[in-house]
């Protein structure tokens, strides 16, 4: 047995890494404070409405970033409405209806994999399976099938090619994983003596589901959601694999516009030499941080003030 | 009906892993039907030379050199920094403490990886040059740093909940035992949490590796094998951007190299899910 050291030292030793622990947790503090401030210095300045509202332009006093705060939103709207029922209708099968299975282990041991799989990955699958669809519709742009009118709304071409569609679908795959996990968490809190309450009164298990584990569930499927979400707008390797860095002068119309997105902006601007793109870079990212500011906040709203203890 | 219907969303999960591993495979074998490739040269080649030069190269070697050595400077700093920060969050800190170190760690890695890229690029870069002049514009070092700033709420937080998930029971049986806090932390939870910190940080290292923009922006793009910090790199994911960005026509030989390192980085990191999932499965101290 190795020899006991003294009390003192062990003491000592307890004081010292104090000091560590404050240090170490301290550098989290000071990088996201350093991480703001320097963001702001160098983006207050050319911050301006017009900055907002005017489209990309070469010269950088005149640059906007209309065209690509427009396309985040279209793009993140598209991800939302296909990622959400579909990750919470996963968790919901995983956690409330199947039996343990070595199919649903399978599942959950993939939807792990799936979380660790780098983003520019998907990236490649959403260029092969949305943008070009495996080439069965021909490689050629002018060859693709069109279903509709080019004016409406829903105005669908075959393959997608680097459209806004693409872009939603392909950003889905990223955070569906993310949306399934904090889901299966969220369903996972519930009390399963809420559920036994629910069969005893002789509900059938899609009834318990919807009436009782569902909304008792709500919170923590938001919080997860809108987490996932602003992932969602700030995730750009994807999307640049997708279309590259396009130069787009207008906002989205139909399902099929080009599109640019806020973080590819800020790389694009950012990747550039010259200090006065640097600054308009900066301003771009204080846009998108208010926005993930405002998601987050809006989270944390949900956990305190929606979560009510269910024990 | 209903049921069905969930049942297809939870195998719409395997339809994408399949369709990855399809696409990754299909391309990288049109890869290797070049006559410029060769299975041997890409895992024994150490040269990576795609686009310039009358003579091609494609030895995957330089661009696994760069991305491990972004990697390990992330993780020098990340992972020690990360695990005292939750050892002091789940062990010391009061809950008024706790209070506002949480929501930050929590905006840290929300922060999109863009911003860290540009970061490194406006921030770290400058200070690192004031350092020592060796540091060039791009640099392994910056991106590094840059990288371990983005995992760092992944460790910290992960294994936080590792360490909590220790009973209560432990820590209080070594407290009777006359340890300090210091030796309940290190000899008794640590220990007992130690699968899922390693699983945490086995998380946090392949997201290091498969990170993009950061690299993209800050680490700059001479494929090189080095083990100097100052020097220039270029990684996996930042090739593959270099290549989606433009740079090679479509369906040559280059535009399809970017799959066959697409498919190396997904083996990559596939391979450090697998281990820490199997670790957390195997090596879990379960305490009742």
């Amino acid at each position: 047995m190795a020899a006991m050291r003294s009390t003192a030292s062990r003491l000592l030793a307890n004081r010292a890494f104090l000091l560590v622990c404050l240090v170490a947790t301290n550098v989290a503090m000071i990088v996201l404070a350093v991480l703001l401030i320097s963001i702001f210095w160098q983006g207050a300045e050319t911050l301006s409405w017009k900055f907002i509202t005017n489209f990309a332009s070469r010269k950088p006093a005149e640059a906007g970033i209309l065209a690509p705060l427009m396309g985040s939103v279209w793009v993140c709207s598209i991800c939302g409405l296909v990622a959400l029922p579909l990750g919470v209708g996963t968790a919901i099968y995983l956690e409330e209806f199947s039996k343990r299975t070595r199919f649903t282990r399978i599942v959950q041991t993939n939807i792990m994999n799936l979380a660790g799989v780098p983003s520019i990955v998907y990236g490649i699958l959403g260029l092969t399976a949305f943008a070009r669809m495996f080439g069965v519709f021909g490689t050629n742009v002018d060859d693709a099938i069109t279903l509709g009118d080019e004016e409406s709304l829903f105005f669908l071409r075959l393959p997608f090619g680097s459209s806004v569609l693409a872009g939603g679908l392909t950003l889905m795959l990223v955070i569906l994983p993310v949306v399934i996990i904090s889901t299966q968490e969220a369903l996972r809190a519930v009390p399963s003596s809420l559920r036994s309450g629910a069969f005893a009164l002789g509900a059938t298990r899609w009834q318990t589901v919807w009436g009782i584990t569902l909304p008792a569930a709500i919170p923590g499927i938001m919080t997860g959601a809108i987490l996932a979400m602003s992932r969602a707008i700030g995730e750009s390797a994807p999307l640049l694999v997708l279309g590259g860095l396009l130069l787009v002068f207008n906002t989205p119309e139909n399902l099929m516009s080009d599109f640019a997105i806020l973080p590819l902006q800020i790389y694009n601007w950012a990747s550039r030499p010259q200090d006065e793109f640097h600054a308009i870079a900066a301003s771009a990212i204080i846009v998108q941080l208010g926005v993930l500011f405002l998601f987050n906040g809006i989270a944390v709203f949900i956990r305190q003030k929606l979560q009510k203890p269910l024990q | 009906m209903i049921v069905g219907a969930l049942f297809l969303a939870a195998c719409f999960s395997i339809l994408v892993t399949t369709t990855i591993l399809l696409v990754l495979a299909k391309e990288t074998w049109g890869f290797f039907q070049f006559d410029e490739v060769s299975l041997g040269e890409f895992f024994g080649g150490l040269e990576w030379n795609p686009l310039l030069g009358a003579e091609k190269h494609f030895g995957i070697w330089p661009l696994v050199s760069g991305t491990l050595l972004v990697t390990a400077i992330a993780a020098s700093f990340a992972l020690p920094v990360g695990l005292i920060s939750a050892i002091y969050l789940s062990e010391y800190a009061s809950p008024r403490v706790r209070a506002t170190l949480k929501p930050a760690l929590e905006i840290l890695a929300g922060v999109p990886t863009v911003v860290y890229g540009f970061f490194a690029l406006t921030v770290i870069t400058p200070v690192l040059q004031k350092i020592s002049p060796s540091f060039g514009n791009y640099n392994a070092t910056s991106a590094g740093l840059a990288t371990g700033i983005m995992i760092l709420p992944i460790v910290c937080s992960l294994s936080e909940d590792a360490l909590r998930a220790v009973p209560r029971g432990l820590r209080d049986g070594a407290l009777a035992l006359g340890g300090t806090r210091f030796d309940v932390s290190v000899k008794v939870v640590v220990p007992a949490a130690l699968s899922g910190i390693v699983a945490a940080f086995l998380l946090a290292i392949s997201r290091a590796v498969g990170e993009t923009m950061i690299v993209a922006l800050a680490a700059g793009g001479v494929a090189q094998i080095t083990a100097n910090p100052a020097a220039e790199v270029q990684t996996m994911t930042a090739y593959m951007v270099q290549i989606f960005l433009g740079d090679a026509p479509a369906f040559g030989v280059e535009y399809k190299s970017s799959y066959a390192v697409a498919a190396m980085l997904f083996a990559m990191t596939f391979l450090l899910t697998m281990v820490g999932q199997s670790i957390l499965r195997r090596f879990r101290e379960e305490y009742d």
